[in-house]
């Protein structure tokens, strides 16, 4: 373009587009995403920053298909799970974690209550999977096989489904109505559910149901036994037997004098249901002091405030009629208790074992080599798989922590792995992406917001009735709760790069799409990355 | 346990949000931002200046729909924003001298004022903004600015602090604080950098001219500078809009920290920011999270000679004093962040 010019002008106005200024630059702004503690702690795998985001924004349906990709059970989890996502999580920093757990329970009962149902399989692949067991694990992974197009039988010994969910978690931390509507939406996929059954031989129990492959998740319900010299006249019950009785006519009759031997959650569970059946006291005796006990902190104080005693470093060397004989213990230098020769008595109506439970692996009998000396199954950490091909097992009778969450997780690794192997193939492990640590964070442009506490159940309906101890989040709170979230290395639109770049050299793609650097003109100063609210751009060295 | 549903994960803190309606967003976080100054400019990595230029100049654009004429002072921002022939302005702009951008103003504002008149409409309708570094402002410029507030012509004057003559090669201006070395105020003798009990405080004087408008702003609060740019897009008069631009290569800090400075300015209560309305002020930003002067210094060379081996406590702790002085002053602690 030429035009008449002024006197002394000789070149045309132009744009300072035509410098590109990216020329100068040494280093170069990368937008990452990195895996946020919460998800890479969760033992089921759930994708918590992402269910969170949909939440955000108030859209829970969205929030809860996405957190369900991963774990079929958003109300039980919202009550049993023990959510160790928040005891990693980056906003304990700088107040109190998010309380994820209690806006999955929200999710959750949203669901329930607006009846949200699991899409059916796009595609049929006429595979036939036997799953073994209709506890957590045994669910979780008949979700996942159905999900993925697999016709599904389970086989569950009991007469409902749930294990120890029903027949070992108290009633008081998960309503029943809510076990049933989160299984009866497995159900209505189209999963088989056979109940009564007891499989004593596993492979041909395959044989017969035309299986292609299997997953056993039977659990591990036989008590252990502490041995305690007793005249017969003593009351001695296990803690399996307890719990498994409150879930029939006639619970287990435990005196007002109960005694736990224990120190895991079992242990707490007990003492807690000793109390509502009646009992003017319960008294867990443990061997360790409160540091070393199994039991998560947070059930063993609601237990305390429910009036449940324990007695620290002590054994239960003899029983007597209705007296203990108790040692007391100290810790020797390696944490190991030892006895001191120092002897008391403690009355007790009844004495209730919770030591420990083992496998029933009498169904593997045919199969030789599979049971491992630790009389768990021996499974291949990875794929879930045991040495016998297509036969898969996980949850409390494989290795790992005894948990729901465990093996919910359990049951979705195996699912996807028998998955790979009924098509002939091995699941490529996925790259784990770095933690996103706090220190990469921001946290100036977070607003402040402590954590919003769960209503408990007041003290007096606690110990007297088996109603739900913790309170749900209402829709304010749950809101309120997942925008907490700081979306930990992983970019959430905040427009901040976009925003605070001298040369304009951020593009924006629009909502879902995230930026794009101009590299024509990013100088790489830096401030994208140092203000970015979560970590999710990284300064990279330009090549020479 | 009903909780008051106003909170956004990062409310207004960051520059977009997702969660907030559209009106509450920034002007900055629209696609459809004017980008008046454009890239391609020759600010060095990291300007502070560029982007609180941008930050300004976009929000006037959006206030008036466009209908906009800037006059610009020398200094930095002239000279890497309109190297002959190429410019990156995108609203017709104006350089002239140095000392006179406000005076330049005055001058558009009466023609557009005869224009308007001419035409039988009650008031112009293109509006005139006037800019300039602390130099072109606090300084050489002081004169004409004065007469601009006194005669209460109808003109936005922005100044960007950038506390020093940077296009120069870093010297002191009547901005530039106390103690900080530039070429002209070295870090040598009993009191090292420039002295204290020296410099004005313009946006005070301003103040005191009892004109329509003055604010203060930094480029680490965007939702605040925006909002002061439109207020005063809203009024008629004589308006001043004081920004604190961080200049990495003039104080010697990392190209990525200048919003970190920024902020710590405010933070540490260096530098206050108000509104102040016919010679009263009329609001103040409160301090959100208290910090020592010294995690403000740290990250600058120009105040590098007050710590390491040697040292100068004492000074430090004259520039915390001066940081105490505008808290109590302006009050810029809630009384429990004062406890």
């Amino acid at each position: 373009m030429t035009m008449k010019k002024p006197f002394a002008i000789t070149l045309d106005p132009g744009s300072s587009l035509a410098n590109k200024t990216g020329a100068w630059r040494t280093e170069r702004p990368v937008y990452v995403d990195r895996l946020p503690p919460c998800n890479a702690q969760c033992p089921a795998g759930e994708d918590i920053q992402g269910w969170l985001f949909h939440a955000e924004s108030g859209d829970y349906e969205a929030a809860w298909r996405h957190l369900v990709r991963d774990n079929p059970f958003p109300a039980i989890m919202g009550r049993v799970c023990y959510h160790s996502c928040e005891g990693v999580c980056n906003r304990a920093k700088l107040d109190a974690a998010v309380g994820i757990n209690s806006v999955e329970r929200f999710l959750g009962d949203e669901a329930l209550a607006l009846g949200w149902q699991f899409e059916a399989p796009q595609a049929e692949t006429g595979k036939h999977v036997l799953v073994v067991g209709a506890g957590p694990s045994g669910l979780s992974a008949a979700y996942h096989l159905r999900r993925l197009g697999h016709r599904v039988t389970v086989i569950e010994a009991g007469e409902a489904p749930g294990g120890m969910m029903r027949f070992g978690i108290p009633k008081y931390r998960l309503p029943r109505d809510v076990l049933d509507g989160e299984v009866a939406r497995i159900a209505a996929m189209g999963v088989t559910f056979r109940y009564g059954e007891k499989v004593s031989d596993i492979l041909a129990a395959m044989r017969d149901e035309g299986a292609d492959a299997a997953y056993l998740a039977i659990g591990a319900h036989i008590a252990k036994r502490a041995f305690i010299p007793a005249k017969d006249s003593s009351h001695i019950l296990d803690a399996v037997a307890v719990l498994r009785s409150m879930e029939g006519e006639a619970p287990a009759m435990l005196g007002r004098r109960v005694v736990v031997y224990g120190g895991g959650n079992t242990a707490i569970d007990v003492a807690r249901t000793a109390r509502r059946l009646g009992a003017t006291e319960a008294i867990i005796v443990y061997r360790r002091t409160r540091e070393r006990m199994p039991a998560h902190d947070f059930e063993l104080e609601e237990a305390l405030e429910e009036g449940v005693k324990v007695k620290w470093l002590s054994t239960i060397t003899g029983a007597e009629g209705g007296k203990l004989t108790i040692e007391k213990m100290v810790l020797d230098a390696d944490g190991k208790p030892q006895p001191t020769g120092e002897f008391e008595t403690l009355d007790a109506d009844s004495l209730v074992l919770a030591v420990g439970q083992d496998v029933d692996t009498s169904l593997l009998a045919a199969v030789p080599g599979l049971v491992g000396a630790d009389g768990m199954v021996a499974v291949d950490l990875v794929t879930q798989m045991t040495a016998h091909p297509g036969l898969f097992a996980g949850g409390d009778m494989a290795p790992g922590e005894r948990n729901v969450t465990v093996a919910v997780g359990h049951g979705k690794r195996a699912a996807r792995n028998i998955d790979a192997w009924l098509h002939g193939k091995v699941l490529a492990p996925k790259a784990q992406k770095p933690i996103a640590e706090f220190d990469r964070l921001n946290p100036w442009y977070y607003s402040d917001a402590p954590k919003t506490l769960r209503p408990q159940l007041d003290m007096a309906r606690r110990t007297s009735s088996f109603d739900e101890v913790q309170g749900g989040l209402t829709e304010d709170t749950a809101l309120f709760e997942a925008r907490r979230c700081l979306s930990c290395g992983n970019c959430f639109e905040c427009d901040n790069c976009y925003g605070v770049c001298p040369d304009n050299a951020v593009i924006k793609l629009g909502p879902g799409k995230r930026f794009e650097i101009n590299l024509d003109y990013c100088k790489g100063c830096g401030i994208c990355a140092a203000e970015c609210p979560c970590g999710a751009i990284d300064m990279v060295l330009e090549a020479d | 346990m009903t909780q008051p549903i106003k909170f956004y994960q990062t409310g207004t803190f960051t520059v977009g949000n997702r969660l907030l309606p559209e009106d509450k967003r920034t002007v900055q976080s629209s696609t459809a931002r004017d980008n008046s100054l454009n890239s391609g400019h020759r600010a060095c990595q990291g300007c502070g200046e560029a982007l609180g230029a941008r930050y300004a100049v976009d929000a006037a654009m959006r206030a008036t729909a466009g209908q906009l004429i800037a006059a610009n002072a020398t200094g930095c921002l002239e000279v890497f924003s309109t190297p002959y022939p190429e410019t990156s302005w995108q609203l017709p702009w104006i350089h002239s001298l140095f000392g006179n951008a406000a005076a330049v103003g005055s001058g558009i504002a009466a023609a557009l004022k005869v224009k308007a008149a001419k035409a039988g409409l009650p008031e112009a309708v293109t509006r005139v903004i006037a800019q300039g570094g602390d130099g072109g402002t606090t300084d050489i410029g002081f004169g004409c600015l004065s007469g601009m507030f006194e005669r209460n012509d109808d003109v936005l004057y922005i100044c960007y602090d950038n506390e020093g003559y940077m296009n120069t090669g870093v010297q002191r201006s009547s901005a530039t604080p106390p103690a900080a070395r530039t070429a002209t105020t070295q870090p040598l003798g009993p009191e090292p950098g420039a002295e204290f009990g020296k410099g004005k405080n313009v946006p005070l004087i301003a103040v005191a001219h009892e004109i329509p408008y003055v604010a203060t702003a930094t480029v680490a609060d965007l939702h605040d500078l925006e909002a002061k740019v439109e207020k005063a897009m809203s009024l008629r008069g004589a308006r001043y809009l004081h920004v604190f631009v961080p200049c990495p290569l003039g104080w010697g800090a990392a190209s990525c920290d200048t919003i970190r400075l920024a902020r710590l300015a405010r933070e540490t209560g260096l530098f206050p920011v108000f509104e102040a309305e016919d010679g009263e002020i009329t609001a103040v930003t409160k301090i959100r999270r208290p910090v020592p002067v010294d995690e403000y210094l740290r990250l600058q060379k120009r105040y590098a000679h007050l710590f390491g081996a040697k040292g100068h406590p004492e000074t430090i702790a004259r520039i915390q004093a001066m940081a105490d002085k505008n808290i109590k002053r302006f009050g810029l602690l809630d009384a429990e962040g004062a406890a």
